[in-house]
């Protein structure tokens, strides 16, 4: 066990790095993420935040470094864990329903072999009339909206009692109504003591969702409270050379102490 | 004896019975085929969901080396150089190599796999044309025969193969169904598999080695340059009729077993003919068929529905113009349900004669719309109660689209009679509490142009 890392965290990253064909993506992360928060993971585009996801999920190789659940091994701690991933990661034409999808949020319990029964079709059901598209259940996947589409991955993780939940930009092609429904969503989660963590990219509605935020070019920016972490300062060493959307960034500022 | 003779000189008594399985001969050969049919429409299935179908063509053709080096082998060591398993644990072999190399190009090289593909395909199968070439030439054993696995041959099967041939696709097919939840989640969401601790590379070596065993099992009916189509026809056919996975599932099994049939006695009466090509013609014939008529994604289907969409447009259209010309022509509030001219409507519009009449004329067969004796037209009771329901989804339509532009492109042009539906209850009843809902229908958001 490592000092620097107690147990008491969901999520603990020891000097992780990862290379995509011998180049780095990620250096030498270092990070805890303390029990009960809803975390923000925001960089500029290329940063590497979904390759953090990624990562901790064993999805991709790590050149070096260690990821810790609660002071174990993922590979030992894969039942506290969900993961959402990025909308445009699968393909929407598959025939399958809105409700299938959301089933196999229930493989898992179920395990090898064993069919699909009433009770977990019930469990998919509730869990689509929580994401508030109940009705769309039969529907085809690729008959939904992009919105939709994000609701029948949100509502797959939810038929699952984890504790940690890794999510891929939750936000991404949403509407405001969807976005608003979302939030709340994890909002809830995290109100029954649920880790959240979410790649997100709106500079704008940072500190209105999260509690904690993770700021990641290729390296660990900064990673605390909102409420310390998101200043003009740190922001300006995030988006560095790139940020032409300074603009964006002061608005965001400004919504800070609201 | 020409090819036009040989299809003249069957006569119906044969065809009957080759149809119908009444020769002991043909009715094990149709058997099996139709069984194996079966079984490469439902692997194929979760093959082309894998989106890995030439991974499967690249897999047959490396199947050719394996079969001429068994043969070599069986015949130095004294056996039996023809029997079936023999042979066909060589093709395995060989062909499973062939999908090794695939894979380790791709990962060592920056290659793509297609490319890969392609060179593996090509080699191995240039190889195992070189060494049945060799193999002809050793002493006391006819290599004779060996072809029929390249363009396929049902009937040089003999009975003792064909249980084989039957127990492995029995065991296959099973093993798919079994596995049935595992492979539909490995093909639609690996990432997600994985981390909900399911063995994908397990899974997809499984789905593979499912893949191996029928391909190798078919070399003999189908040849192994179109056993990807047998694989891959039933399955992309099935596709057209239906966006359920499990009557996909069902009917690539069922497509691919009457293709099996028809292929298998359609050689069995025309021997002359290739069995694999009659095969694969049959299930493309097939597969047409669903291109044109499948139910959920056909061409005629959509067709026919596109034309439903242009027609119910068409009417809301005239049905809100018409309104529209109402409105602005009285000051009275409500409107009177008055007649109007047609002129007035096409330069409403910028209808031209032709489209005018022709909407017009469908509806009057609605009864949505009367012509007066004058020539001016006017709603109907029930016209004009739907063109003013109409007119206002369209305008609920439009501001919810100017306050919510980010929806989603494929909606947009979706017919506005279903506004409610498609915007949930809840954004309609939001939308409506933003309007002045004492008129039952609302202002036009943008100023309504012509004339």
């Amino acid at each position: 066990m490592r000092p620097e890392h107690p147990p008491e965290f969901p999520l603990a990253i020891h000097d992780l790095t990862v290379a995509y064909h011998r180049k780095p993506v990620l250096w030498d992360i270092e990070l805890n993420i303390p029990q009960g928060t809803l975390a923000g993971i925001v960089g500029p585009n290329g940063a590497g935040k979904s390759t953090l996801l990624k990562a901790c999920l064993d999805l991709i190789p790590k050149t070096s470094g260690e990821v810790l659940i609660y002071g174990k091994p993922y590979e030992d701690q894969r039942d506290l864990i969900v993961y959402v991933p990025q909308r445009e990661s699968v393909d929407w034409d598959f025939p399958v329903s809105a409700l299938d999808v959301v089933i196999m949020g229930t493989y898992r319990k179920l395990g090898w072999f064993k069919r699909v029964g009433k009770a977990q079709r019930q469990q998919a059901r509730e869990a689509l009339e929580q994401v508030g598209i109940g009705h769309l259940a039969e529907r085809q996947i690729s008959q939904l909206s992009g919105g939709q589409q994000q609701r029948v991955f949100l509502a797959r993780a939810l038929v699952q009692d984890a504790e940690i939940y890794f999510m891929d930009e939750p936000f991404a092609a949403s509407t405001a109504a969807t976005e608003q429904a979302i939030i709340e969503l994890l909002q809830n989660l995290n109100a029954k003591g649920k880790t959240v963590l979410c790649v997100h990219h709106d500079l704008a509605t940072v500190s209105r969702y999260f509690d904690h935020l993770v700021l990641l070019n290729m390296r660990i920016v900064a990673s605390g409270p909102t409420s310390e972490t998101f200043t003009r300062e740190n922001l300006h060493k995030t988006y560095g050379g790139k940020l032409n959307l300074l603009d964006d960034v002061a608005e965001a500022l400004k919504n800070v102490g609201r | 004896m020409s090819d036009v003779s040989v299809i003249a000189s069957f006569d119906l008594k044969l065809l009957w019975e080759t149809l119908f399985l009444k020769t002991y001969n043909t009715r094990l050969v149709v058997v099996s085929v139709t069984l194996l049919g079966a079984a490469a429409g439902l692997i194929g299935s979760f093959l082309l969901l894998r989106k890995q179908s030439l991974l499967g063509d690249a897999l047959s053709h490396a199947t050719l080396p394996g079969i001429g080096i068994a043969f070599a082998l069986m015949s130095a060591l004294g056996m039996n150089a023809k029997s079936l398993p023999g042979l066909l644990a060589g093709a395995t072999i060989t062909g499973l190599l062939g999908v090794l190399l695939v894979l380790t190009i791709k990962r060592t090289t920056h290659l793509k796999e297609d490319a890969a593909m392609g060179i593996v395909l090509s080699v191995f199968f240039g190889l195992g044309v070189s060494i049945l070439r060799m193999i002809q030439k050793i002493p006391g054993q006819s290599s004779a025969g060996l072809e029929s696995f390249i363009y396929g041959k049902p009937a040089s099967m003999i009975a003792s193969d064909r249980l084989f041939i039957i127990v492995v696709l029995a065991i296959t097919t099973f093993a798919c169904l079994l596995l049935l939840k595992e492979f539909t989640l490995l093909c639609f969401d690996t990432n997600f598999a994985s981390t909900e601790g399911w063995p994908t590379l397990t899974l997809d070596i499984l789905l593979m080695a499912l893949v191996t065993a029928v391909t190798v099992i078919g070399l003999q009916a189908v040849g192994l340059i179109l056993i990807i189509a047998f694989l891959i026809t039933p399955a992309t056919a099935a596709r057209f009729w239906t966006n359920n996975l499990r009557h996909m599932l069902w009917l690539a099994a069922i497509i691919g077993a009457i293709s099996g049939w028809l292929g298998a006695s359609v050689s069995a009466l025309l021997p002359k003919f290739p069995a694999g090509a009659i095969i694969v013609i049959s299930a493309a014939v097939i597969f047409l068929i669903s291109m044109i008529f499948g139910r959920a994604r056909g061409i005629l289907p959509r067709f026919l529905r596109h034309l439903d969409l242009q027609r119910k447009v068409g009417r809301q259209h005239i049905l809100r113009s018409t309104y529209e010309i109402l409105e602005k022509t009285q000051e009275a509030h409500p409107i009177q349900n008055l007649p109007i001219p047609v002129n007035l409507l096409r330069k409403h519009r910028y209808w031209s004669k032709g489209e005018l009449a022709k909407v017009i004329r469908q509806a009057r067969s609605e009864d949505h719309i009367e012509r007066r004796p004058t020539g001016e037209i006017c709603l109907s009771e029930s016209g004009f109660g739907e063109a003013s329901r109409i007119t206002r989804n369209h305008r609920l339509w439009e501001l919810y689209l100017i306050k919510h532009a980010d929806i989603a492109p494929s909606h947009v042009d979706r017919d506005a009679d279903m506004v409610e539906h498609l915007l949930g209850a809840e954004i309609v009843r939001q939308l409506e509490a933003e309007l002045d809902l004492e008129k039952p229908v609302v202002e036009s958001p943008h100023v309504i142009e012509a004339t």
